[in-house]
């Protein structure tokens, strides 16, 4: 449950913005983050980005999502 | 992950081992996450035999306790009350049905990816009680601490949270205190890390003379973790190291804390298969009392379990391996679980029936 995904902040407003999952666009809250900036890699946990990654941990982070498995690990919709 | 690093990575830990004195070494993870990655990559049969690799507690549905599942079903069975719930929840037994089971019954419950959705399903139905079922560790908590303060600032008069988010390191701190079980080092979790810092685990560490070690979720750097858990056995070190330092840092999510701390108190809080422990869950403060679902709808969550011949507790401390349990893979499966540990993704059950059944 415990599971954050990484994903880059492509708008944002306010408090929230958009994050790209692989293709995917989601609504994050970024409350915990203020200094993240559009354009950054982030952890997304339960409609929350939970840090900022550097270009590099997304790169690698981004990888490991290239495993379906991986990016999946649990049987139906993507839960916290 | 490569292959080759792996393979060398095993053999390094292979002759730590051998050096060491010969008795187990017992590794304990205590992150659901890694429970299932360990079992996916078969990491256990990688590994010399001497080393055990032991499930913790690191799955917060499965250490909810059962009278939380039931105080949520009772919930959604009240006229006019609606039960928002992360899906992990949904299949958790309480004590005689679950939240899914209620749901085909007419119980009123929403699944929900964010507790936002569960803010706007209080704001869009006024006349409805919404309830949050804010479960998880420090991870997920944040986010409830961010619900709770735009509750109180919208004033939402219908939305409230039934708490029983938990502390990772009070629990780890239980089982090294009640001495029943022989743990020489912590693999640490890694998104929990996230927020709390590595250095968080430095007092446990220090007091139990345990090392802990953060880990990353690939198999590589499991096993980079374990080399150095079993590096440090053999120097006679109990220190805390970071081996997933490109994700967290010693700090961890400083704002992330400051938001806990604001809107939540240490409590203690019981825990399925480990009873209560002392400062180990969060309450909501007694500022923002009028959002706790607990004290609007009287609600009292007790370690009181009646387990149906379940031993989740026992797997849940780390005491006995899934296949020890005689409903294992019998009565008890993904698509019939008995227990929490066998409906969560991240139950060791579960891990274990999917990947490692054959072993
Ligand atoms: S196999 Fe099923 S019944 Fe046995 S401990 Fe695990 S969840 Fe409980």
């Amino acid at each position: 449950m415990c599971l954050a995904v990484p994903g880059k902040l492509i708008e944002r407003d306010g408090h929230s913005g958009t994050v790209d999952v692989r293709g995917n666009r989601v609504q994050a809250r970024l409350d915990v983050v203020p200094d993240v900036r559009l354009g950054d890699y982030v952890l997304v946990h339960a409609g929350f980005a939970i840090s900022v990654l550097s270009d590099d941990e997304a790169a690698e982070a981004l990888d490991l999502l290239d495993d379906p498995d991986e990016a999946m690990p649990h049987d139906g919709p993507l839960m916290p | 992950m490569t292959a080759r690093s792996c393979h060398d990575l095993c053999r390094r830990i292979a002759r730590r081992i051998e050096a060491l004195p010969d008795r187990p070494v017992r590794l304990m993870e205590v992150c659901g996450t890694h429970t299932v990655a360990i079992h996916r990559a078969g990491l256990r049969g990688l590994l010399p035999p001497r080393l055990r690799l032991v499930s913790g507690p690191g799955c917060p549905v499965c250490v909810t306790p059962q009278t939380y599942v039931d105080a949520l079903i009772e919930l959604a069975g009240r006229p006019g009350v609606r039960v928002a719930t992360y899906g992990d929840m949904i299949r958790v037994p309480g004590r005689s049905t679950t939240l899914e089971r209620a749901m085909a019954r007419g119980a009123r419950v929403s699944v929900v990816y964010s507790i936002m959705e569960a803010l706007s399903l209080a704001r869009q139905a006024p006349a409805e009680q919404v309830v949050f079922a804010g479960v998880g560790f420090e991870t997920t908590a944040p986010a409830t601490a961010v619900g709770l303060k735009l509750a109180a600032d919208e004033r939402l008069a219908n939305f409230t949270v039934l708490s029983a988010h938990k502390l990772i390191i009070p629990a780890m701190t239980a089982l090294l205190e009640s001495g029943d079980l022989a743990i020489d080092g912590f693999l640490c979790p890694g998104h929990v890390s996230v927020i709390i810092g590595a250095d968080a685990y430095k007092p446990l560490a220090a007091r139990f003379a345990r090392p802990c070690v953060v880990a990353g979720f690939e198999a590589e750097e499991i096993l980079r973790a374990i080399d150095l858990l079993v590096a440090q056995l053999a120097d006679g070190r109990a220190e805390v190291e970071n081996a997933y330092a490109r994700v967290v840092t010693a700090d961890g999510n400083r704002r992330a804390w400051a938001l806990i701390e604001e809107t939540f108190e240490p409590a203690d809080t019981p825990w399925r298969g480990l009873g209560t422990i002392p400062g180990s869950g969060l309450a909501i403060r007694a500022e923002l009392a009028h959002l706790d679902a607990a004290r609007r709808f009287g609600l009292e969550i007790t370690a009181r379990e009646d387990d149906h011949g379940c031993r989740c507790g026992e797997v849940i401390r780390g005491a006995i391996e899934p296949p020890e349990c005689p409903l294992f893979a019998r009565t008890c499966t993904p698509a019939n679980p008995v227990g929490p540990c066998m409906v969560s993704r991240e139950g060791n059950c579960q891990a274990c029936y999917k990947y490692s059944r054959a072993l």
